[in-house]
């Protein structure tokens, strides 16, 4: 019953084939049975059962509030939660209980969702690993996969078990694992560079970042101001729809997020491909990309030509500045985002107080780690009088000279771009730190973070599995504010593509068969 | 809620000595002042000259004052603003810079700076934009001010002042003051010393108030003219009811940036002036910065570039370790607030939600009489003196008060001016009360005003009514005279028998004038009205003397 999308457990809610209660039971006990994916650092159990109940009353009473009523839902522990510990798996903010709820977590609640809990992060949502937590890494569920143990055991260069799990990409990987590993129907992240594609890409779920300002940001503890979107995990891309149709819309509480009412949208199975424009930006080719997955992508793009779309190799050509500028940009604003952490008001406070400044310095060495006070340090000096014109305002025109690339290539008549997520599927942990948290992360947010620049919709397929069994993801480009031709034409790929499920019946103990048959894969 | 999460986390060690001082002054901003020569002859002569008879030196200075704008909420929160009260009861999360809050402007606070600019003659900028200046501070929570840095609200104003000039002070001259900028910037919290267990408290009440910082360009040259242009600010903010501007509550701070240099050569290294925080200092400590830079140099010294504090109790300026001036504030635009922009009729776009937009066209058409038009009305209404247009306005409701005499009384306003400057505001200035607290209303003083033009009193019993008005038991000025029979006899046969008595008195006197020495008439008046206690009809009693000496 877990492993079926959020649709489909709406629907066995409403016809009382499962309670709210129930469902959120089974959720929690999965998620124990799967505690060893580190992907919640908190389990919000009673609240959660109590929102559960609540929810049954209404299903009693005929009285829900939406479509996400009694639904479990996840959250990353980036968003605060009014009255649940929020910690951006730092140190800063470890035992820190919010006094008030994100727009964006409120709005869910309102809706019935039942919050089971927060998800991992690298801390303060820096990193594409969902490696450097204070509560230590995610493990990517497919890990233990059948599909992948079956092909590891081919390849036989394994010889310890455990010792080969692979990361989840992050940042929000546990948000990423959750949703893989059927512990919750829908998960929120946030993207910044591409931290909500990226794991979802690694772990095979549909990963969305909606338009820079059409979901209101005000409670998620920032990243970058400028690009962070909160984003959508969900099992499918109708999923995605039903709740980008809960969260988006103006918030007073944040100024950025357009006036425009939002109307939530269902989404078309059928599509007149012949009328749709695809675009490829070669650009994309990048160095490092996997010839699988380069492969994949090219797979693609004939899918929709045969369908009979025009597909177009465009050029995005400012692409290349984009990692450098992007990391001029992140930092100075991380910079300034964290000044705020002095051991004053909320947070750790270090016991070393001999005077204000020295308390300061303790508080935000003892609070942060190594990956955010470096960016910290960079930021402020690019930040500096003397550096501002050179870095921050060149980075800025830049990021313009980026977005006017998009704007060319819609301009010309493209729908939608098509691209991969990330360079290849996830790598082993072992792997994974044999690279620093900064390169790693200009690595991996290689083809995510232009549409953070540029501020546009962006959704991540999971296409299919690679050589080695794991997932991949191609990702979808949009115009701003156009997220359901964005989502229409995603949900006809994930249609076309048959992602298959992953297998996890090895990894519980727990009653109930997730055994499934694979579905007729589209590509091998 | 925040005010307990706050509570746990009040006290932080203290800060170092130096920083105390710094507290007190609220968020400022240097900035790169371009000297911009002045052609102007009365500058040179207002300093003395030097002791070696060397070219007199000139005085520059300019100000920078923060104004805290007159508003419910604050400048990015719905907090409310309230001077005096508990603290850190007026704190909401973003206030408190808790991790995800947003800042949403306060369009009020925006009116209230579109206001001042017009009222300043500033070009309104349809775009302005606001900026992160990074420095930590115990009571800035979020680790930079919100402020606008590149591109401020209104820009390039001027400001008339005038001021008494001569060496009677008794010649009223106008000067200007160009306006370079007005920003919209967020004031910070207010930190309190313990000495004894050596921690800081901190209140953030006051963390996020709107401010205006209002920056004029250095065209002044003495305290007395920066005085006179910040009561000019300080009355056209009150006018306009952008901001209360009471200086002893904090509501206008000034800095002012002060140098000397020789006529014709190139402006001196000027020193920032802080912590002046009232009208009465502020000439003060200017003119002692000018005295100390000349003095500094006379004597073969430098003039740093430096912070100082004037000390009110020393009555100089000291040097603050100022650790802020050597400070890099790593500005940055702020990224959760759009651009501001401002609209006029014209550029209107219809079907604009009214409660979204701010339209300079309609702020301008709203805007009250400024002080100096009101001055020339009153001039030109009542056919009073300028300088005493200057004062009515200078005491707040005073000429409200004014006007309302002059309603209910016959007395010619040129006479009432008197009654208010001389008599009122004697009292007021006597028991330290403010108009509005008076306890003679302008009812009562019309009252009396309209006994002494009727006759019914003499001039000097009107002032023994006064006198028992400010006692301020509620009787009408009627009451008092009948009570206290301040009336003027005007009863002929009572007047002629007193002035019978009076002249059997003073045969001495009579005979005087019968020979011819009608000036010793006058004393037999003043003999008649001290016997009266003043209430004779001086006109009755003068015409019954001069029949019966002819007699």
């Amino acid at each position: 019953m877990l492993r079926v999308s959020l649709r489909e457990i709406s629907a066995a809610l409403k016809e009382g084939r499962v309670s709210p209660t129930e469902l959120c039971q089974r959720c929690l006990s999965f998620i124990k049975a799967t505690k060893f994916l580190n992907a919640y650092i908190t389990i919000a159990e009673d609240t959660a059962l109590k929102q559960a109940e609540e929810s049954e009353e209404r299903y009693r009473r005929g009285q829900i509030l939406g479509d996400l009523d009694g639904i479990p839902v996840a959250v990353k522990d980036n968003f605060n939660t009014a009255g649940i510990e929020t910690t951006c798996a730092s140190n800063m903010l470890k035992g820190y209980i919010p006094p008030y709820s994100a727009t964006v977590v409120q709005k869910l609640l309102d809706q019935g969702a039942v919050l089971l809990g927060k998800t991992n992060l690298d801390e303060f949502a820096m990193g594409s690993g969902s490696t450097d937590g204070i509560f230590g890494p995610v493990r990517n569920p497919w890990s233990y996969s059948r599909q992948y143990r079956e092909k590891s055991v081919q390849n036989s260069h394994i010889e310890n078990e455990d010792s080969n799990w692979l990361v989840t990409g992050g940042s929000s990987g546990g948000s990423a694992a959750a949703v893989s590993s059927f512990t919750c129907f829908a998960a929120l992240g946030s993207d910044t560079g591409g931290s909500t594609r990226n794991p979802a890409a690694h772990c095979g779920v549909v990963g969305l970042k909606p338009t820079y300002g059409l979901i209101s940001r005000h409670g998620l503890i920032p990243l970058v101001n400028s690009m962070d979107v909160p984003g959508i995990l969900t099992r499918c891309v109708d999923d995605a729809a039903i709740v980008l149709g809960v969260l988006a819309g103006h918030d007073p509480k944040d100024s950025t997020t357009v006036q425009d009412p939002f109307k939530p949208f269902e989404l078309t199975s059928f599509i007149d491909a012949s009328k749709l424009c695809i675009g490829i930006p070669k650009e994309y080719h990048a160095p490092g990309l996997s010839s699988e997955t380069l492969a994949l992508w090219s797979k693609a793009a004939d899918l929709f030509e045969n369908a009979g779309a025009k597909v177009i190799e465009v050029s995005l050509p400012h692409t290349r500045y984009s990692i450098v500028c992007y990391h001029v940009l992140c930092t100075a604003e991380v910079a300034s985002n964290m000044a705020r952490f002095d051991g004053l008001e909320y947070g750790h406070r270090s016991s070393m107080d001999k005077s204000t400044e020295v308390m300061y310095a303790a508080t935000r060495r003892e609070g942060f780690n190594d990956v955010v006070r470096g960016r910290i340090l960079s930021g402020n000096y690019f930040l500096l009088k003397q550096n501002y014109e050179t870095y921050f305002i060149k980075a800025q025109k830049v990021r313009r000279l980026i977005a006017n690339d998009f704007v060319n290539v819609f301009r010309n008549g493209i729908d939608v771009l098509l691209t991969p997520t990330t360079l290849s599927d996830t790598i082993p942990y072992v792997e994974f730190i044999k690279e620093d948290n900064r390169t790693r992360s200009a690595q991996d947010d290689i083809f995510t973070q232009a549409a953070n620049m540029a501020g546009l919709p962006a959704i991540t397929v999971p296409t299919a599995l690679s050589e080695k069994g794991l997932p991949i993801g191609l990702q979808f480009i949009g115009r701003a504010f156009q997220e359901q031709q964005l989502l229409t034409v995603a949900k006809w790929f994930e249609n076309q593509v048959k992602f298959p499920m992953i297998q996890l019946q090895g990894m519980m103990d727990h009653g109930h068969t997730i055994c499934h048959h694979q579905k007729s894969a589209f590509f091998s | 809620m925040a005010a307990s999460i706050l509570r746990r986390s009040l006290l932080i060690p203290r800060c170092r000595a130096g920083d105390v001082a710094a507290l007190h002054s609220g968020p400022s901003r240097r900035r790169a002042q371009a000297p911009e020569p002045i052609a102007s002859g009365r500058r040179a002569g207002n300093c003395p000259a030097g002791e070696r008879g060397v070219a007199p030196w000139v005085a520059v200075v300019g100000l920078e004052i923060h104004a805290q704008i007159s508003s419910n909420s604050k400048l990015f929160s719905g907090s409310q603003v309230q001077f005096a009260a508990p603290p850190n009861s007026l704190v909401s999360f973003f206030d408190a810079s808790l991790p995800g809050t947003l800042p949403a402007l306060n369009r009020r606070c925006v009116e209230a700076a579109v206001m001042t600019g017009l009222a300043l003659n500033c070009s309104i900028n349809k775009k302005s934009l606001f900026d992160r200046k990074h420095y930590f501070y115990a009571d800035l929570p979020a680790g930079y001010q919100i402020t606008q840095q590149r591109l401020p609200v209104a820009v390039n104003g001027s400001l008339s002042y005038s001021l008494c000039v001569g060496g009677k002070k008794n010649q009223m001259v106008t000067r200007t003051v160009r306006i370079k900028q007005i920003q919209l910037e967020q004031d910070s919290g207010k930190s309190l010393h313990d000495d004894i267990r050596s921690q800081t408290l901190i209140d953030l009440n006051r963390a996020g108030v709107g401010l205006m910082e209002v920056v004029m360009e250095p065209d002044m040259s003495s305290g007395e003219e920066a005085a006179a242009a910040v009561r000019e600010l300080q009355l056209i903010l009150q006018t306009l009811g952008s901001s209360q501007a009471i200086m002893a509550e904090g509501q206008l701070r000034v800095d002012a940036n002060v140098s000397v240099h020789h006529p014709g050569e190139a402006y001196g290294v000027r020193t920032e002036v802080k912590n002046i925080n009232s009208a009465r200092f502020l000439a003060r400590a200017i003119d002692y910065e000018i005295q100390r830079q000349i003095k500094e140099l006379e004597n073969g010294g430098t003039v740093m570039n430096e912070t100082r504090a004037f000390d009110y109790k020393l009555g100089c300026t000291i040097p603050m370790r100022d650790k802020e001036g050597k400070q890099d504030y790593r500005f940055m635009p702020e990224p959760n607030l759009p651009p501001l922009i401002l609209y006029d009729t014209k550029s209107l776009p219809a079907n604009t939600n009214h409660q979204q937009v701010v339209n300079i066209d309609w702020i301008r058409e709203r805007l009250p009489d400024l002080p100096s038009v009101r001055r020339v009305k009153l001039v030109e209404q009542y056919g009073i003196l300028p300088e005493h247009s200057f004062t009515l306005l200078n005491e707040d409701g005073l000429m409200e008060f004014f006007e309302n005499v002059v309603r209910q009384t016959q007395m010619n306003p040129k006479k009432v001016i008197g009654w208010i400057l001389n008599d009122m505001l004697g009292y007021l200035k006597q028991y330290n009360l403010k108009v509005k607290e008076s306890p003679v209303s302008s009812l009562f003083l019309a009252d009396l005003l309209n006994l002494l033009e009727r006759g019914t009193i003499s001039s000097s019993a009107a002032n023994q009514v006064l006198e028992e008005l400010w006692k301020g038991e509620g009787k009408t000025p009627l009451q008092i005279v009948k009570e206290k029979k301040l009336g003027l006899i005007q009863d002929q046969q009572e007047l002629e028998q007193i002035c019978q008595a009076v002249m059997e008195g003073h045969q001495e006197e009579v005979m005087e004038i019968k020979k011819g020495n009608q000036k010793v008439l006058n004393k037999l008046i003043g003999l008649v009205q001290r016997t009266t206690r003043g209430r004779a009809d001086p006109v009755l009693v003068k015409q019954i003397l001069e029949k019966r000496l002819s007699q």
